[in-house]
């Protein structure tokens, strides 16, 4: 927020707001607000930590300002890098040109773990594999952002983003009327309409869209019920689906219907225990041959996976090059793979310095922050990483940029990062706005919300 | 719409439905407990609910001996029973949230207010508690969900869905309520026509919520064949078996109506609403009340499978 002792400009006009804001009002504003989230039941349940299924993410009301200038310049980035990983992944399950070339090894694509053989050879309508790509991004200064891992699956926290909004501009209308800040509201029918751009070849009339959801036990339920909702199609599990001839249908009070695009929110494994896992009870028998044989599209479309894991995501400008001949707008932070010799021996000597995460972990599990750990901890990492370095990168502790955050003393920084979501379908678009996950604990780095993370919500400002 | 969609839908109605018959069947205990006791004293008349709630082998082997405060922890709070009204509420709010899509903000907010609510009641010392003030905290809340859907919500497949739920449930329910009264209750037949007789009767319609309606619609002394008649034939009372049949009736008429396609729900029902609108008070007598509502409950029964396997199951071609 400050640039040389001084509010950056984008903030200025908020810095006015939060003195005029005594603190009793602003506790009630915030009580207002929890009030709101729980009526709406957005709430959030963390895997295997029990307690409460209905607990909310803290929601800090101090908004994150991007420029109209910082924006349009991270949206060519974002779009040039949704565009390279979907190239990347008609590739290699095609003539695997990037690995010919040699700018990739092999073993990293091939021998991936998410790596789909059972789609090999197939192209998804309109090329799109990664539908809905969500680049986690962190800001170092002005005009530096660095990409810290992509998501080319199914990222989540896109409800949080219109909500966060929606209580905003119900709570703070005059902010809006006095800011100029650009919409988001357009994402559902956004999406709506990327998903029907990529109906099967054997669709010839109105798509029946519908998404695909593991069940209400799962903890982003509220999401996938939400964007149903919103785009006015129908939320369903995979006991709702069956094939039959050449399609997939959906079971409804009047018969069969049939259903042309899957919006899944479950992981590859599970979509069709005929194909991948045998002992899924959430998939579809038989989904993966109306898939190839173009009765159904699937978004994302599986073997998505094999672009987004955090060893492939080192490749990534490298596929900006090679694809689109460009330069990478969007800088990767610099990563050292423990599977490699040298690294992992860099690694090992720098380990109190670094940040090192499973390959195929997510939400801040089974992570380790160097500088914030204890000796004892940063040796029994070093093990499990000398035990299996493959399944291990490390990247430095970057000097993330903070946001004014509400805190019990008043405004104070704190670190954040950022999630757009890029839509991906005929065209690529990116509505004006993103996640924004901030790190409530003072200094703490680490913003996944089943840590203890919060969301805000994110102004682009108009022009 | 989706067949689960539309299950659910129903389900909520009949766990909101049943949890105010719980909380109708605990205020019948507790007025009657209030009455100088007969036969075999206030355990008989406590258990007399237990059997007619259905959950008189859950709580034997829970608790043991009907005492009052057990029972009304049992049917109120007790999560070990599924008929329990936390039971109910919470199982109904869930399946709202599952199904949120196909209701109303309003709705969603009614069935959430209550599920919120009474997790704060959970968390009260029970000695705080009047069961009065839990009763009618359940029919509020039930009052408030039913004018959410009846006021806001979209009239499509989904709105007779829920209200082929209430209509069954409710049918059931009545049934069940005056078959406590007639059979359970009373401890012998010499007992019929007594001061004891008459204070159960009006105890009961208390439960509906139907006395005043009752001496407005009837007049006079309160004998039992105008009761019955009140409860079982008269489509004024809107829990009359009459009345819930022809709700059934109508709903699965529009259905079928929207589908194009004729049901064997809808065949059944009608065949019931025919034999009550024939129905006199001296035939339900002749027949026994008792064997009548053990044959009424078992064709609401058969209607519920039926409408399961026609919309429900997923299984339609």
């Amino acid at each position: 927020m400050y640039q040389g002792g001084a509010v950056r400009p984008p903030y200025a006009r908020l810095e006015d707001w939060t003195r005029a804001m005594p603190a009793e009002f602003r506790q009630m504003k915030q009580a207002e607000a929890e009030a709101l989230f729980r009526r709406i039941g957005i709430t959030f349940a963390v895997y295997g930590e029990g307690g409460d299924p209905d607990r909310l993410i803290p929601f800090d009301m101090f908004p994150r300002v991007f420029t109209n200038a910082e924006w349009t310049r991270l949206e060519r980035g974002i779009k040039q890098r949704a565009r390279a990983l979907n190239a990347f992944l008609v590739d290699v399950y095609g003539r695997g040109e990037i690995v010919r070339a040699g700018r990739i090894p092999a073993r990293l694509v091939y021998r991936n773990e998410a790596y789909e053989k059972a789609v090999a050879g197939f192209v998804p309508p309109k090329g799109v594999y990664s539908h809905i790509v969500g680049v986690d991004l962190v800001r170092t200064g002005p005009d530096e952002f660095f990409v810290l891992e992509d998501n080319c699956r199914t990222p989540s926290g896109v409800s949080y983003m219109l909500e966060n909004r929606e209580i905003m501009m119900r709570m703070f209308p005059d902010l809006f009327r006095n800011n100029r800040i650009e919409p988001v509201d357009r994402y559902p029918d956004l999406l709506r309409r990327t998903l029907a751009s990529v109906a099967p070849v054997k669709c010839d009339s109105d798509p029946t869209i519908v998404i695909l959801t593991p069940g209400h036990f799962n903890s982003a339920y509220y999401e996938h019920s939400f964007l149903a909702d919103l785009m006015g199609v129908e939320l369903v599990e995979g006991q709702d689906l069956f094939v039959e001839g050449e399609f997939v249908w959906m079971r409804t009070t009047e018969g069969p219907r049939k259903v042309d695009v899957i919006y899944r929110r479950i992981d590859d494994a599970y979509i069709d225990p005929l194909c991948f896992r045998p002992d899924s009870m959430l998939g579809i028998p038989g989904l993966m041959d109306v898939y190839r044989s173009g009765g159904v599209t699937i978004c994302s479309a599986p073997g998505a996976g094999v672009a987004d894991d955090k060893a492939v995501y080192t490749y990534v400008p490298e596929m900006v090059r090679f694809y689109l001949g460009e330069e990478p707008i969007l800088q990767n932070v610099p990563t050292w793979q423990c599977g490699k010799d040298d690294d992992c021996k860099y690694v090992l000597e720098n380990l109190a310095e670094l940040v090192v995460k499973e390959v195929h972990g997510s939400g801040g599990y089974g992570m380790l922050v160097g500088p914030k750990s204890t000796k004892e901890q940063v040796a029994s990492f070093a093990e499990r990483i000398k035990a299996d370095p493959g399944n291990y990168i490390a990247q430095p502790t970057l000097a993330l940029s903070t946001v004014p955050t509400f805190v019990e003393q008043g405004v104070a920084p704190r670190h954040v990062d950022l999630r757009p979501y890029c839509l991906v379908g005929e065209r690529i678009e990116l509505v004006p706005g993103g996640l924004t996950r901030v790190a409530l604990t003072d200094g703490s780095l680490v913003v996944n919300s089943s840590q203890g993370g919060g969301v805000k919500d994110t102004w682009v400002l108009a022009e | 719409m989706l067949s689960r969609t539309a299950d659910n839908l129903y389900w909520i109605a009949r766990y909101i439905e049943r949890a105010e018959t719980m909380a109708r069947l605990l205020e019948v205990g507790s007025r009657i407990a209030l009455l100088p006791s007969s036969g075999t004293g206030y355990r008989s008349e406590w258990d007399s609910l237990l059997q007619a709630s259905g959950t008189a082998y859950g709580f034997s082997l829970k608790y043991g001996d009907p005492v009052q405060r057990n029972i009304e922890s049992y049917l109120f709070f007790d999560r070990d029973n599924p008929s329990s009204v936390a039971s109910c509420l919470f199982r109904a709010r869930e399946n709202a949230r599952i199904v949120r899509t196909a209701l109303t903000t309003q709705v969603w907010d009614a069935l959430n207010t209550a599920f919120q609510e009474l997790r704060e009641l959970e968390r009260t010392p029970r000695s705080e508690l009047e069961l009065s003030r839990l009763t009618e905290w359940t029919m509020r809340h039930a009052a408030m969900v039913r004018g959410a859907i009846d006021t806001t919500l979209l009239r499509n497949d989904g709105w007779d869905f829920l209200n082929l739920g209430y209509h069954l449930e409710r049918a059931d329910n009545t049934a069940r309520l005056i078959d406590v009264k007639y059979y359970v209750l009373l401890p012998g037949i010499e007992y019929v026509g007594s001061g004891l007789d008459n204070y159960q009767w009006t105890t009961l319609l208390r439960a509906m919520s139907a006395h005043r309606a009752f001496h407005w619609a009837y007049g006079g002394e309160v004998t039992a064949r105008k009761i019955a008649h009140f409860l079982i034939l008269n489509p004024q009372c809107p829990r009359s078996l009459i009345a819930c049949t022809q709700g059934m009736n109508a709903h699965l008429d529009r259905l079928a109506r929207g589908y194009g396609r004729h049901t064997e729900a809808q065949k059944r029902a009608r065949k019931v609403l025919a034999e009550l609108a024939d129905g006199t008070v001296e035939s339900v007598f002749d027949e026994g009340m008792h064997e009548f509502l053990t044959r009424f409950i078992g064709e609401v029964a058969a209607i519920g499978a039926l409408v399961h396997e026609d919309y429900l199951s997923g299984d339609v071609r």
